[in-house]
């Protein structure tokens, strides 16, 4: 195993140990999530830019709850995140203001839409589930991209108002609200995800990733296990979108297009998948490697993405986290023999 | 004579025009222990597919505990209590034995769709799950990756992770192959330990093993059951010998 899930054989010898060590935070949880606050505290730290991560790794973190858990790839994940910034755009335009529970209405709709997704792909597998996400996501940005009188088309929605969370803090031009709220709210939604993997339906989803037939002779409904995991995915990567609307005041298509699948397929292969925290760490090279990158080069930039990624496969294979982690796995097994 | 708890009436199956069964009536009783043999390609592990439900029979029924399960899902059958294992192994490599076993307790408890809280809280399957572990001597491979254990250990884990749904009906598919003579015989007296009312039915080549575990014995050729008899019985049978050697 790895120094993220040390292997609790070494540590304990009851199985009802192994269990509660596997579901323990660890040291470097505290520390990332500690850091990722701390950001808000560097000078010159551009806080829009940093909410802009945090709201893309808990977009790859739901995407991770289907590919890395559950081993099912999608081509079609901004259809979620685009129904959550659409639905949290629409309330923000028809007077609903309140951003929490505007989020929590976002979060509803995306995950019925994942639900009627996984029970439209459950029986599907492959290719032919890359082939009808992708199908669906081309629908959705079609349809909202030429219902101009309903979504402003090519321009998106306008006069969307959103009101200061809790009642007490606006949204400002310099972050500082939305640093907090995309933060707080990612925090919440990840702390959620890790006690559904760490469950026994986290445990049925791995298995099914595993061997899906052994999963059905074991008695499991891996079919409507599927659904409950698009639906889960859907209201996570609705959150995403929501976060993104609430806190820049804007949507516009770009937010459900192919390609912003495409990314967020490629931040979580970036990070590595399977263990929720790759997306973020995707997100965190990404974004910043976009932006500077965009900054020198406008036109340019894909091409170095696409040799990062390129890159990143060829000799990471699993992606940064879990080569990091091997890497260190490997540094503490030979500490032992050298002489101090 | 006690009851029949598996039926197959008039079960027809084929492949496109290639016929597996013509027509099968099979019955099991409530603790037998029944072995089919038959020489390759008679159709027996076909015949567990059709009746675990992984496929489905052109025509014929499939009775479970006196329930028409034809139509039934193989998750349903699995829990009124008709559980197999596979003949090639069939596990989940990238988790240990403890989490495998795990998957099947909480499956067979109904507590496999729990997501708000960790699987540390089940501390009941835990500990079933560990004690199941140690009675096949699996104690100390709980926490290796199934994938790096040894071939023998992993048909273990197999015939554990039925044994943890606590079948009514157990149906094994070469249950010993690839294992030692010696790792053979552990399996079968570990299976000889269930409990009596237990019926089990296991496809097996080692003739050695079948005559000394099963009451009965079905040999299936060609599409058919050809003799269902008592072990020492189908030994002496000169059709048995034919349809092995085709002589």
């Amino acid at each position: 195993m790895s120094v993220m899930d040390p292997a609790p054989a070494q540590i304990s010898t009851s199985g009802r140990d192994y269990f509660a060590t596997l579901a323990r935070w660890k040291i470097w949880e505290i520390l990332f999530w500690a850091a990722l606050a701390g950001c808000y505290f560097v000078p010159e730290m551009d806080r829009m830019l940093m909410s802009r991560v945090i709201i893309w790794g808990l977009f790859a973190m739901s995407l991770d709850i289907l590919l890395g858990y559950r081993g099912i790839p999608s081509l079609g994940h901004a259809v979620f995140f685009g129904t959550g910034a659409y639905v949290a755009g629409f309330c923000g335009k028809y007077g609903w203001t309140e951003p929490i529970s505007a989020l929590f209405f976002a979060m509803a709709i995306a995950a019925a839409l994942g639900w009627l997704t996984g029970k439209l792909v459950q029986r599907v597998a492959g290719v032919g589930l890359l082939m009808v996400t992708l199908g669906l996501n081309l629908i959705l940005f079609d349809f909202v991209l030429r219902s101009t009188d309903l979504t402003g088309g090519d321009d998106g929605l306008q006069g969307i108002v959103i009101a200061p969370v809790l009642n007490m803090f606006r949204f400002d031009i310099y972050g500082r609200t939305a640093f907090w709220y995309a933060l707080v709210v990612a925090f919440i939604l990840f702390v959620a995800a890790r006690i559904l993997v760490k469950s026994p339906f986290g445990l049925a989803l791995i298995g099914a990733r595993e061997n899906p037939r052994r999963m059905i002779t074991l008695g499991a409904p891996v079919e409507g296990d599927v659904s409950r995991a698009f639906m889960i995915a859907a209201a996570l990567a609705g959150a995403a979108g929501a976060l993104l609307t609430q806190t820049t005041q804007t949507v516009a298509p770009p937010t459900l297009s192919f390609q912003r699948s495409a990314d967020v397929l490629v931040i979580l292969i970036i990070g590595g998948a399977g263990r929720l925290y790759g997306g973020f760490i995707g997100a965190i090279v990404f974004i910043l490697l976009q932006d500077y990158l965009s900054s020198i080069s406008p036109v340019y930039w894909y091409f170095w993405i696409g040799l990062l990624l390129v890159v990143i496969v060829s000799f990471f294979r699993k992606g940064l986290l879990p080569s990091l982690d091997a890497l260190l796995q490997r540094f503490i097994k030979r500490k032992p023999d050298t002489p101090s | 004579m006690s009851g029949i708890v598996l039926e197959t009436r008039q079960m027809h199956m084929a492949f496109g025009g290639l016929v597996i069964f013509e027509s099968i009536d099979f019955a099991l009783r409530q603790g037998e222990r029944h072995a089919i043999i038959g020489p390759n390609g008679a159709g027996k592990t076909t015949f567990v597919n059709l009746v675990t439900g992984l496929l489905k029979p052109i025509s014929g029924t499939i009775w479970l505990d006196g329930q028409d399960v034809t139509r039934q899902s193989p998750q349903q059958r699995v829990k009124s209590g008709l559980v197999r294992t596979f003949q090639i192994n069939s596990l989940f490599k990238a988790l240990n034995p403890l989490e495998s076993v795990m998957l099947a307790l909480l499956e067979r408890d109904g507590l496999g769709r729990i997501a708000w809280r960790k699987v540390a809280a089940e501390k009941h399957q835990i500990d079933e799950a560990m004690a199941l572990l140690a009675r096949f001597g699996l104690a100390d491979d709980a926490y290796t990756l199934t994938d790096s254990l040894a071939y023998g250990k992993q048909r273990l884990l197999e015939i554990v992770l039925a044994l943890a749904l606590k079948p009514k009906v157990l149906l094994l598919d070469e249950p010993a192959a690839g294992l030692s003579t010696q790792q053979g015989h552990e399996v079968f007296s570990q299976l000889a330990n269930l409990p009596g009312e237990t019926a089990i039915l296991f496809i097996e080549h080692d003739m050695n093993l079948v005559f000394q575990y099963a009451d009965i014995v079905s040999v299936f050729a060609a599409g058919s059951m050809v003799l269902q008899d008592s072990p020492e019985n189908v030994r002496k049978s000169p059709r048995v010998r034919e349809v092995y050697l085709g002589a």
